[in-house]
């Protein structure tokens, strides 16, 4: 059966369940949802909040899933997949999988209270974040995902300001608080990785959430042909991780034994361009901190 | 055989939920809606009810999942008030858009600030351009038999749009009265299981709530604006379905009651109307000559209706259990618009009463008639008056 077998990106089905759509050359988020969705297969129910995603593929009359699909409003996809789930469960519905792609602001902003309480519920539901580290749909503003000193337009590097103020929310921690049966970070950089946690998830049978970097050319300003590189880069620098939490155990699906430079990855950016040396260090210790919290902790 | 038991508001619908058997219901606590997801998930825990119940953590929350649900061809309930009715707001247009026949119980109680528990019709009238079709009931009975309705209605295919019953806060959800059950299978007779091809489904897969540019938005607006017309028909054939049935009905859109010669018509939205027909009667026992007209749907609104008032009616007041603040009442303002589009020149006058639970006594609702039994006066005067009012009573600043 070619549902045990275990996929690789040498055997995805061939079949497109989201294509046609009007994101952007090089956008990360559609490469997600691509990707994801060949995992997931047709028998399929997606819902997607107001982000980039689903104001490029659900404009009539041209719709670009191949599958089950709503455009939920934007603080509740958790919500909106919790209701598909209850009436499948009432119609004892087999065989499909239900599952949300919200943005970075859509969850760890305005979706947050949602999606925690279809986690408290265990729900049995596949809740996506695909982060591009700022509201990218509204012409990129900053959401609690954008990572310190980026500039967005509501975080502009002013003459006294210099980009986003704060750093990014630790987004996994406080799904993994919830006791959640599964979740893990992942990486349009790291496709392999991503399809394993995507079959974990399908096969998983409460919540679970899966946290994609997923690198947006038009609002870091980087060159369209550099998303997976850029998103490599990220965890290569430390910047981001790949890892698990199931039953309770933490994992890290990488632990490199030296960063490279943030410097690196920072200045390939348009907006972190504008970021001085202190500012690049002040990265550099959270970065720090996050991993040796990382490695006392897991 | 159906029997008779004493049931609060509350009960009684709860208890007409249970008879229409939703497969989903996705519900948020809030006085005085509480006693309804209460009783609901009794019923689900104790297996008399096979529905899955979701116990979302918001309102905001139980609308969408509701969506969620009800896009699936699920028959989906749920409740709420006040506050939780204003949290669901960005939800509301988004499920009569996409045009799936949720049924909703809203307990009426006043908005803050200031805070208050108690009963009047702000929140609702909130909502009138939501999409929803928006149905007050009167009392216990009413509110049981029009639970059941109230999905028949929103899930024909002629309809397809979400229902909003209202029930008086504290007056009606919580007063007790003796409520005949109808017969489970009568019920189900009455109102089969929803089948519908507006869904989502593994066979036909679909994509729902849709974005729609301007060069279509219009003609998608028109559609579910004039498929309201043909809303009434369909409500008067459930009704009478339903009174050959049970053997009782509530009319259409509106009920008159002595208003056939009548000079003078109060309308009335909900649980007051009881008070009012009392009064008529008093008052017809005096020879004076009034009417009440009980508006039971205000979308669709009975326009017609109110256009078909006798010639005899020299003047109409609104109680207005609401307020467009520094305008005038809601209801007032859609019998104005009515009245003027069968280019019938009446009197009017606007009663705001009932804000924030304030009483509204037998004597009041006199004074009223026989003030519009000067039609002359009603004319020239104050359009917008407040029933009730004690502005001496106002706490003293300075202690
Ligand atoms: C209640 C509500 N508030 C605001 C908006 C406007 N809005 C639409 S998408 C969006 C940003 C989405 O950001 P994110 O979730 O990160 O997804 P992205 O667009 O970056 O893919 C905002 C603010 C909305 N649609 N609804
Ligand atoms: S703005 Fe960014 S996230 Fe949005 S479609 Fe374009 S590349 Fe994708
Ligand atoms: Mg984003």
């Amino acid at each position: 059966m070619a549902e045990n077998k275990k996929m690789t990106l040498n055997n995805l089905p061939e079949e497109e369940l989201f294509f046609g759509h009007k994101a952007c050359p090089g956008c990360g988020g559609s490469l997600t949802l691509r990707l994801v969705m060949k995992v997931l297969g047709p028998n399929t129910f997606v819902v997607v909040p107001a982000n980039c995603m689903s104001a490029v593929s659900f404009y009539y009359p041209a719709m670009n899933f191949g599958c089950n699909a709503l455009a939920s409003a934007f603080p509740c996809t958790a919500a909106t997949m919790s209701g598909i789930e209850a009436a499948a469960r009432a119609k004892k519905l087999e065989d499909y999988t239900v599952v949300g792609f919200a943005g970075d602001g859509g969850t760890a902003d305005i979706g947050l209270q949602a999606l925690s309480g279809a986690i408290d519920r265990n729900d049995r539901i596949i809740y996506i974040c695909y982060d591009n580290e700022a509201y990218m749909n509204t012409g990129v503003q900053e959401s609690g995902l954008t990572p310190f000193g980026a500039k967005t337009t509501t975080s502009p590097a002013g003459k006294v300001q210099h980009g986003k103020l704060t750093h990014k929310k630790n987004l996994f921690d406080i799904i993994t608080a919830h006791g959640i049966p599964y979740a893990a970070t992942a990486s349009v950089g790291y496709p392999q990785d991503l399809i394993n946690k995507v079959a974990k998830a399908k096969a998983c049978q409460g919540t679970s959430f899966l946290h994609i970097m997923a690198p947006c050319p038009t609002g870091w300003s980087v060159p369209i042909d550099s998303t997976v590189s850029v998103a490599k880069e990220a965890v290569e620098c430390g910047l981001w991780y790949l890892a698990e939490y199931e039953n309770g155990e933490y994992k890290l699906n990488k632990d490199p034994k030296e960063f490279t430079p943030v410097g690196d990855y920072i200045r390939k950016q348009g907006r972190f361009k504008h970021l001085n040396e202190d500012e690049i260090r002040e990265i550099e210790r959270q970065r720090d901190a996050t991993w040796v919290r990382i490695h006392e902790k897991w | 055989m159906s029997k008779k038991e004493f049931m609060s508001g509350d009960e009684a619908f709860a208890f007409g939920v249970k008879l229409a058997k939703p497969e989903v219901i996705a519900a948020y606590p809030i006085t005085p809606q509480t006693i309804v997801v209460e009783r609901l998930s009794d019923y689900v825990a104790d297996g008399d009810l096979d529905s899955q119940y979701i116990h979302v953590e918001s309102e905001h929350s139980a609308i969408m999942a509701a969506l969620g649900s009800s896009a699936m061809g699920a028959r989906t309930f749920t409740a709420t008030s006040s506050q939780g009715l204003l949290y669901m707001a960005e939800g509301l247009p988004y499920v009569s858009g996409s045009r799936f026949p949720v049924v909703m119980m809203n307990a009426n109680r006043a908005t803050a600030v200031p805070w208050s528990i108690y009963n009047d019709h702000n929140d609702s009238m909130m909502f009138l351009n939501s999409g929803w079709i928006q149905v007050y009931v009167e009392d216990a009975q009413e509110a049981l038999d029009m639970a059941i309705q109230a999905f028949r209605l929103a899930e024909d295919p002629r309809v397809m749009t979400p229902v909003m019953v209202n029930l008086d806060g504290f007056v009606l959800t919580h007063t007790y009265e003796l409520v005949e059950i109808p017969d489970q299978e009568l019920v189900d007779r009455f109102l089969p299981p929803y089948q519908t091809e507006h869904k989502m489904s593994l066979d036909a897969p679909k994509s729902v709530c849709i974005g729609v540019g301007p060069e279509y938005h219009m003609e998608f607006r028109y559609r579910q604006h004039h498929d309201f017309d043909h809303f009434p028909d369909v409500i008067r054939e459930i009704d009478s379905e339903y009174r050959e049935k049970f053997g009782r009905g509530y009319g259409v859109l509106s009920e008159q009651y002595r208003c056939e010669d009548a000079e003078a018509v109060l309308m009335t939205v909900g649980s007051i109307t009881g008070s009012v027909r009392e009064v008529v009667d008093d008052l017809r026992a005096e020879g004076i000559r009034v009417g009440v007209m009980k508006l039971r749907y205000l979308r669709p609104f009975p326009t017609e209706d109110i256009l078909s008032l006798p010639e005899s009616v020299k003047a109409i007041g609104v109680l207005d259990k609401n307020l467009s603040y520094g305008y005038e009442g809601t209801v007032y303002t859609n019998v104005n618009s009515a009245l003027s589009r069968g280019n019938r020149r009446i009197p009017t006058k606007d009663y705001i009463c009932g804000l924030g639970g304030r009483n509204i006594s037998k004597e009041n609702i006199r004074q009223i008639y026989l003030e519009l039994l000067n039609p002359a006066a009603i004319q020239e005067g104050e359009k917008v008056s407040f029933v009730n009012l004690h502005l001496d009573q106002e706490v003293d600043k300075n202690g």
